[in-house]
């Protein structure tokens, strides 16, 4: 491609920290020194163009190592892959972890999402700033799926290597020691502390978390590992599929499609190749259970993609991993290179001849790439803007080809129900919701955390289980995209039926507790605010609509009744259609939360 | 950096201009004064007359033109700027094929397997045709760029062969064994279709991958993946443009080209062709016109005593029966004295042709020297009568044809400013005066005429163009159209309908005339930029933010060995002329090789430097090869 | 021998609008199926020479069984589909583009959009005096063309046409996101920076008038733009060989705009810098 770069050059640290993703530049024209054999044959074309899908990457590495993205570094990275600049330079700014302006290498990301917002971020945001000079950028970061150990903080170290801490729960003090010197900053607590019910027996999904070595792929095999795979082997493809449609799984990220439909629909593609990939872009406010089953037991997340891939006959996964997720990135780095060395994964997974591989990719701050069309965007080196559907990712998904996508919890319950046998599977839960549940409970309870029930327990049972304190006012369901109920609703079973009869939904199973000293206007404000940032603005209802909502919001934020009625009538028609025209989920369901606190809560009576 | 903008802005002529001697300047006149003496000017010059006619008037213009010569002045010396660039593309083509066009259309290339753009930057000469290319690209077809820069189009390709300047012969010759050696010949079309073979591949035997690494500069594994590349696919579009027409041997470079294609069956197949492109809007229409010494409207050669007998009853005249003089050829006439008169419409060969000092003294030489333009331009200046026109695509009424042989209708959307008249208005009012009273009531009646004419466009009325928004010849019915591509014939398993076999050409590398040598060790070439044209007259009316005048273009490390930076001016010196010119560094250059174009002739006359060796087949001057040296000014001057 | 390829035959797909039958070609889109039955349906991104975008949602249709509306520009005609084009929940949804639209971007030259602002009843004001515009300034910085973003409905045309649909030169993009995306080149440079060849391909599919010729953009700010004025005169480009129609925009005898047709089977509607801008040396006239 006839490109145009600039006259800014790379710096060395830059140009090394791209070399060290892709490897030396092999020629003039892409960035090494002349040599006459560069002026007399070129190649380029097809094969140039088709790498387009490490310009994520490529940023990441330069993000990494400087901590913004100049310009040079930005030639230098489309130079390398034959990108186009302009259009490098829209995918750099549409992810919230990238910079193109220069900034410290340090940025001290401060959680400001609603189970922080209620444990106080806003005196702790105010408190780091004070604390803290102009040697560490503070960026007010939307959840950062830390809910269980709120208010919470992350630090990055640009540098070779990048330096990461988390901090949560956290204290001025501690944020501001995490960020000047994320090296001695105190380990994080294990995984299993976010599993109140850690050990216990009757576990399916947790089972192993906090029992086993995360690290040990024989300690995982100890403990039951790779007796899924096996089973699948001998079942084969329709086999594994069949027990996973006979299970009556349906996915777990909020949409509750039937996995072994899709499953079929993606093996019948005469199209090829296909590819797997496994939404682990954990993004909706108040959820981390992926993060938890990644930290705690990430081999079976290996082994639950192998299934699913050899499934639906791919070879290649992709494991979109949210980017704020340090622990679970290296849990898996390190689960995927022992898993291959192996032979779990490779050319020939468990000697049965079958090729696999998994490849992470990196979310950069977009809660729109949990999407699965924007993720697909995302993985490609685009804009991570969902697509129209149809087509749907079955039939052209990732590449343009049939893809399947599901999230973490989803493929991880594939493994219970091959050892265990689809009619046991089954068994657990209600008629139409089966199997075990994860919850994200947080907010105004005493053990906030996952909790595993099978369907059908009720509201109440869950948030007895976690203690919930005095005062409640109204939960949270599904999270910011979810609804609010009352305190008096907490009889409603918590199954995909039971939500939909009430009136509700079970989301992505965020429970989020809320007593009644919290000013409900505020957290609307918040869910507002939220959805304006987070909105890709690729169509008009959520572009414009999620501003003028947190616009109309922000009115009302203290007034009540008659004063409020003009702006909520204006806040359920501009709700309607962002329900009715969006192109995706996000815009669809961006007026969902603020509704159901209006009609359900009474709020601004 | 990129602002400069010096170029000299041309305003329209508004009324005619003579001059009462050699020494006088050029005064107003009325349009009576002016045309009386140039018809007593071309009267008195009867027998040693020539028409320069013009690539970038209608069909219609280019029509009574040739008319205006071959019947008024009784002489086929006529011809345009179609022999500065593609006559050789014409004359390899006819030679193969029996007819001068490109034998395919754009859209198929939309929908072909491998492109082989050849001597050609399309992505800045030919930017919309280069646009179905990228379609064709992005569904998927595979492109090769061959040529001595790595320019946009080249960026483009899955692999860029840069050779040698000159050295085409050569690579496609290598090409050529090596596709029969690898088994990948059409044998089933070579046997069917074409002639000499045997010859052909005597020819090229010497021609291994290894000799043509030597000779070409590109690696032998490049040569041979383009090979089989190009024989391999199913569908295959070979398309070219000045770089391989503009050289001392240009109509031998398009036949070696065409020989692939042959070799091959890459040529009369819907997405399989040859596609030459055409530098000016209706250049392809002023040879199919007739505005070419040996062909007559609708691309019938004189030499055909029916043709002539046709033409001569539908005019009422005698046509010379033998060729006339090509542009090439009449300028060396006027070196000689033969020619003595010419009439000069809308070309500004003071400019365009190859060592154009020499073409200046030519010019000025003559007796008589009357131009039609729209502008005084360079050429215009030297005129005795300067006849002003109106602009043929915005002011008048008409058709052109454009590389995919389309007719297409071009329309008067603004009036001609002060007594500007239109072409063919001008040439019938000399016509009358000279004794010949044509009535022509508009543009489509002369249309008519040449319908009636030419069984290639007998099928195109005005409402027909309007209709298909522009015809593709051949079009012989009004009933129905041909195929967009042509010489399918030569698939037809029936001799009688398969016509006559294609010729391999039997043609022997060259190396260009201009050698490089210790005095003059650098290899310029030249071509067009995207924002501007030829000679600069159309295109230096609007403020490009992409010009910045003309630069003497070297690689990196010719600009280091030369102590020369990006804006520092230098001497430019070949064995004709020399130019002071700033320095553009630009990394798609190899040391030794030089670019310059002829878009700012008033700043840097680039022409002054260019060779007028001529292809000895269509006239057609090397533009592309000449040997310069650069040397740098004593105090240097940054130009910015 | 090859056979022309004439295009594999298209079955027909059998669906109802609004209750009437209608039949139209496999690969057809609703919206190609309402104007086939002159049914008038509101667009702003959908543009004849790109593939639907389906960006500005002004064009939503109800169709039976689907949660959402759906967008009549892509979504193809399926057998069986019932559409309606006119419910009170389509009109609900264009009518709230169209105000969320006209309170952020100034759609003063967009066609057509005063038309269907009155139609739908469409009240911009209501989201007070303090609703958040985009607030650009006019980017005048080059002599041939005018981006001004305040106009800018981020419809992606431009971006498609600058990039893998015609043009491939990929100068611009959307930079940012949310309310704050912009079309931009990179790091916000001026154009003359930027990779952009000037050929206004983006001109030719802009719905919005963001992107103006200078001569129109002065023109307008003088108030001497009179479209009643002006003839529209197709000819082909005086350039180079490849044989473009212009269309050219004349008033008061001066060429103002140049565009393509764009069913034209040469350019689709594509021009190059010298077509698109170089006519300036016919009107050099004294």
């Amino acid at each position: 491609m006839d490109l145009h770069f600039g006259d800014s050059k790379p710096t060395d640290d830059e140009r090394a920290a791209v070399d060290a993703l892709l490897g030396p530049p092999e020629s003039s024209w892409e960035g090494a020194d002349r040599s006459d054999a560069d002026l007399r044959w070129a190649r380029g074309g097809r094969e140039a163009r088709d790498r387009r899908d490490l310009l994520l990457p490529g940023l990441h590495a330069i993000n990494d190592r400087v901590g913004w993205i100049s310009e040079g570094a930005l030639d230098y990275l489309c130079r390398r892959l034959t990108v186009p600049p302009a259009e490098a330079y829209g995918v750099a700014t549409f992810y919230a972890m990238f910079s193109v302006r220069p900034r410290p290498a340090t940025v001290l990301h401060v959680c400001t999402d609603l189970a922080c917002q209620a444990a106080g971020a806003a005196e702790l945001c105010a408190g780091i700033e004070a604390r803290l000079g102009a040697g560490v950028s503070i960026e007010r970061s939307p959840c950062l799926g830390l809910c269980e150990r709120a208010p919470a903080a992350l630090a990055i170290r640009a540098g070779d290597p990048v330096r990461t801490a988390v901090s949560a729960p956290t204290t001025v003090h501690e944020a501001v020691l995490a960020a000047t010197s994320p090296d001695s900053a105190p380990e994080e607590p294990p995984a299993a502390m976010a599993v109140p019910q850690a050990g216990s027996p009757g576990l399916t999904l947790l089972r192993r978390v906090g029992v086993v070595d995360p690290s040990s792929l024989d300690d995982y095999r100890a403990h039951g590992g790779y007796t899924a795979l096996r089973r699948a082997f001998e079942l084969g493809p329709a086999g594994v599929i069949r027990e996973v449609t006979d299970s009556g799984l349906v996915g777990r990220g909020g949409a509750a499609f039937p996995t072994g439909r899709k499953w079929q629909a993606t093996a019948s593609q005469p199209d090829h190749p296909h590819y797997l990939v496994c939404n682990a872009d954990e993004s909706e406010p108040g959820t981390f259970k992926d993060r938890v089953i990644m930290e705690g037991d990430p081999y079976a997340l290996v082994e639950a993609m192998t299934v699913a891939a050899y499934a639906t006959g791919a070879h290649k996964g992709y494991l979109y991993l949210r980017g704020e997720y340090p622990r679970a990135l290296h849990r898996l780095e390190h689960a995927i290179t022992q898993a291959r060395a192996r032979g779990l994964l490779g050319d020939d997974v468990l000697g049965q001849g079958y090729a696999f591989d998994i490849e992470i990719r990196r979310g950069a701050g977009a809660y729109i790439c949990g999407e699965e069309t924007a993720l697909f965007n995302s993985i490609e080196g685009y804009r991570g803007e969902p697509r129209s559907k149809p087509p749907f990712p079955v039939e052209k998904g990732l590449f343009g080809k049939p893809t399947v996508e599901n999230n973490v919890e989803t493929l991880v319950n594939v493994l219970p129900i091959l050892t265990m046998g689809a009619p046991a599977y089954a068994a657990i839960g209600t008629e139409k919701s089966t199997g075990p549940k994860l919850f994200c409970v947080s907010g105004s309870v005493e053990r906030p955390g996952i909790y595993e029930l099978p369907f059908g327990a009720t509201l109440g049972e869950l948030l007895e289980l976690a203690g919930v304190r005095q005062g409640l006012r109204a939960v949270l369901l599904g999270g910011a995209a979810g609804g609010f109920v009352r305190a008096d609703e907490l009889g409603i079973p918590l199954t995909f039926e039971g939500t939909r009869e009430a009136g509700t939904t079970l989301g992505s199973g965020v429970v989020m507790a809320f007593d009644d000293t919290v000013p409900l206007p505020r957290l609307l404000l918040r869910i507002a605010e939220f959805f304006r940032d987070e909105s890709c603005g690729q169509c008009v209802p959520c572009r414009v609509g999620t501003v003028r909502q947190e616009e109309a919001l922000h009115r009302i934020v203290e007034r009540t009744g008659a004063a409020a009625a003009d702006d909520i009538a204006l806040l359920r028609e501009v709700g309607r259609a962002m329900r009715d025209a969006s192109i995706c989920g996000l815009g669809q369901t961006a007026w969902n939360a603020v509704e159901s606190a209006i009609d359900r809560l009474g709020a601004y009576e | 950096m990129r602002k400069r903008q010096s170029t000299k802005t041309y305003t329209r002529l508004t009324h005619p201009l003579v001059r009462d001697s050699r020494d006088e300047p050029l005064r107003r006149a009325t349009w009576d004064e002016a045309l009386e003496r140039t018809a007593r000017g071309l009267a008195a010059a009867r027998g040693a007359f020539g028409m320069f006619s013009c690539a970038r008037a209608t069909n219609e213009m280019n029509y009574v033109a040739q008319k205006f010569a071959r019947v008024v002045m009784g002489t086929n010396n006529v011809d345009s700027c179609n022999r500065t660039c593609h006559a050789p593309s014409v004359a390899g083509l006819s030679a193969a094929f029996g007819s001068g066009g490109g034998t395919s259309s754009y859209e198929e290339i939309e929908h072909t397997d491998v492109i082989v753009m050849w001597g050609s930057n399309a992505r800045f000469a030919h930017p919309i045709f280069f646009q179905h290319v990228l379609k064709g690209i992005r569904n998927g077809a595979r492109m090769y760029a061959v040529d001595p820069r790595r320019t946009s189009t080249a960026e483009w390709a899955e692999s860029w062969l840069g050779l040698n300047v000159g050295t085409d012969i050569p690579m496609a010759h290598a090409i050529g064994r090596e596709i029969i050696h690898a088994g990948l010949a059409n044998e089933a079309f070579i046997e069917r279709a074409t002639s000499g073979f045997e010859e052909y591949r005597a020819l090229v035997e010497p021609w291994t991958l290894s000799l043509a690494e030597k000779v070409t500069g590109v690696p032998a594994a490049a040569i041979r993946e383009l090979a089989h590349a190009y024989a391999r696919a199913e569908r295959a579009q070979l398309c070219w443009t000045l770089g391989i027409t503009e050289h001392h041997n240009g109509t031998d470079n398009v036949r070696a080209l065409i020989n692939l294609s042959l070799l091959t069956g890459h040529v009369g197949r819907y997405g399989a062709g040859l596609q030459p492109l055409r530098g000016q809007n209706n250049v392809q229409g002023g040879g199919d016109m007739g505005a070419i010494p040996n062909r007559l409207p609708g691309f019938q050669d004189i030499l055909d005593a029916d043709t002539r007998l046709k033409f001569e009853s539908a005019w009422d005249t005698v046509i010379q029966p033998h060729y006339g003089l090509n542009l090439t050829e009449m300028f060396e006439a006027m070196e000689e004295g033969t020619l003595r008169a010419v009439y000069c419409i809308g070309e500004n060969p003071a400019q365009s042709e190859a060592d154009s000092g020499q073409a200046v003294r030519r010019l000025q030489a003559l007796d008589f020297l009357v131009v039609q333009d729209i502008f005084l331009t360079k050429t215009a200046e030297l005129a005795d009568v300067v006849l002003p026109a109106t602009a043929g695509w915005a002011e008048t009424e008409g058709t052109t044809t454009n590389s995919e042989r389309r007719v297409q209708r071009v329309r008067r959307a603004v009036t001609p400013p002060g007594e500007a008249r239109e072409d063919i208005d001008i040439i019938c009012d000399l016509a009358a005066r000279l004794g010949h009273a044509w009535k022509y009531a508009d543009a489509e009646a002369v249309w008519n005429e040449l319908r009636s004419v030419s069984p290639d466009h007998y099928g195109m009325t005005y409402e027909r163009l309007e209709e298909h928004q522009g015809i593709q010849w051949p079009c012989p019915s009004t009933e129905r159209l041909e195929p967009a591509y042509l010489h399918g014939r030569l698939w037809e398993t029936d001799p009688a309908k398969r016509g006559r076999l294609a010729p391999f050409g039997l043609v022997q590398h060259d190396p260009p005339v201009d050698l490089t040598d210790e005095e003059y060790p650098i290899r310029l070439t030249t071509g067009r930029r995207l924002d501007s044209y030829n000679t600069g007259v159309q295109s230096g009316g609007f403020a490009s933010p992409l010009r910045r005048g003309e630069y003497v273009e070297l690689c990196p490390e010719d600009a280091e060995r030369y102590g020369v930076v990006v804006g520092e001016e230098v001497r430019v010196t070949s064995r004709r002329g020399s130019v002071v010119a700033p320095v553009w560094v630009d990394p798609a250059l190899r040391p030794g090789l030089a670019f310059m174009t002829m878009h700012f002739p008033d700043e840097v006359d680039t022409n002054q430097l260019t060779i007028e060796a001529n292809c000895p087949i269509a006239g057609t001057a090397e533009f592309k090869a000449s040997a310069i040296r650069i040397e740098k000014l004593p105090v240097a001057t940054i130009v910015r | 021998m090859t056979a022309i390829p004439l295009g594999v035959p298209r079955r027909l797909v059998e669906f109802t609008i609004d209750g009437e039958e209608a039949r139209v070609p496999e690969g057809s889109t609703v919206l190609d199926a309402c104007r086939a039955a002159g049914k008038d349906i509101p667009t702003l991104c959908q543009g004849d020479t790109l593939t639907p975008k389906n960006a500005c949602r002004v064009c939503m249709v109800e169709v039976e069984g689907s949660r959402t509306l759906v967008p009549a520009c892509s979504r193809r005609a399926e057998p069986g589909m019932a559409v309606h084009t006119d419910t009170e929940r389509a009109r609900h949804s264009r009518k709230l583009v169209l105000e969320l639209l006209a309170s952020s971007v100034d759609l003063s030259t967009t066609p057509q959009v005063a038309g269907w602002i009155k139609e739908y009843e469409a009240k911009p004001d209501r989201f007070g005096p303090d609703a958040a515009r985009l607030g650009e300034e006019p980017k005048v910085d080059n002599d041939l063309y005018v981006r001004d973003y305040d106009k800018c409905i981020l419809c992606y045309k431009c971006v498609d046409a600058c990039g893998e649909q015609w043009q491939n030169t990929f100068a611009i993009s959307v930079a940012g996101r949310g309310f704050d995306a912009r079309i931009a080149v990179e790091h916000d440079a001026p154009l003359t920076d930027s990779a952009c060849v000037y050929c206004g391909n983006c001109i030719e599919v802009c719905p919005t008038g963001a992107l103006s010729f200078k001569s129109e953009f002065d023109m307008r700010a003088a108030g001497t733009w009179d479209e009643s004025q002006q003839t529209e005169t197709t000819t082909v480009c005086a350039y180079c060989g490849v044989g473009c129609n212009l269309t050219l925009h004349v008033q008061d005898n001066e060429i103002v705009k140049v565009t393509s047709p764009h069913d034209n089977p040469v350019t689709h509607g594509n021009l190059c810098i010298k077509g698109r801008f170089g006519y300036q040396h016919v009107q050099n006239r004294d």
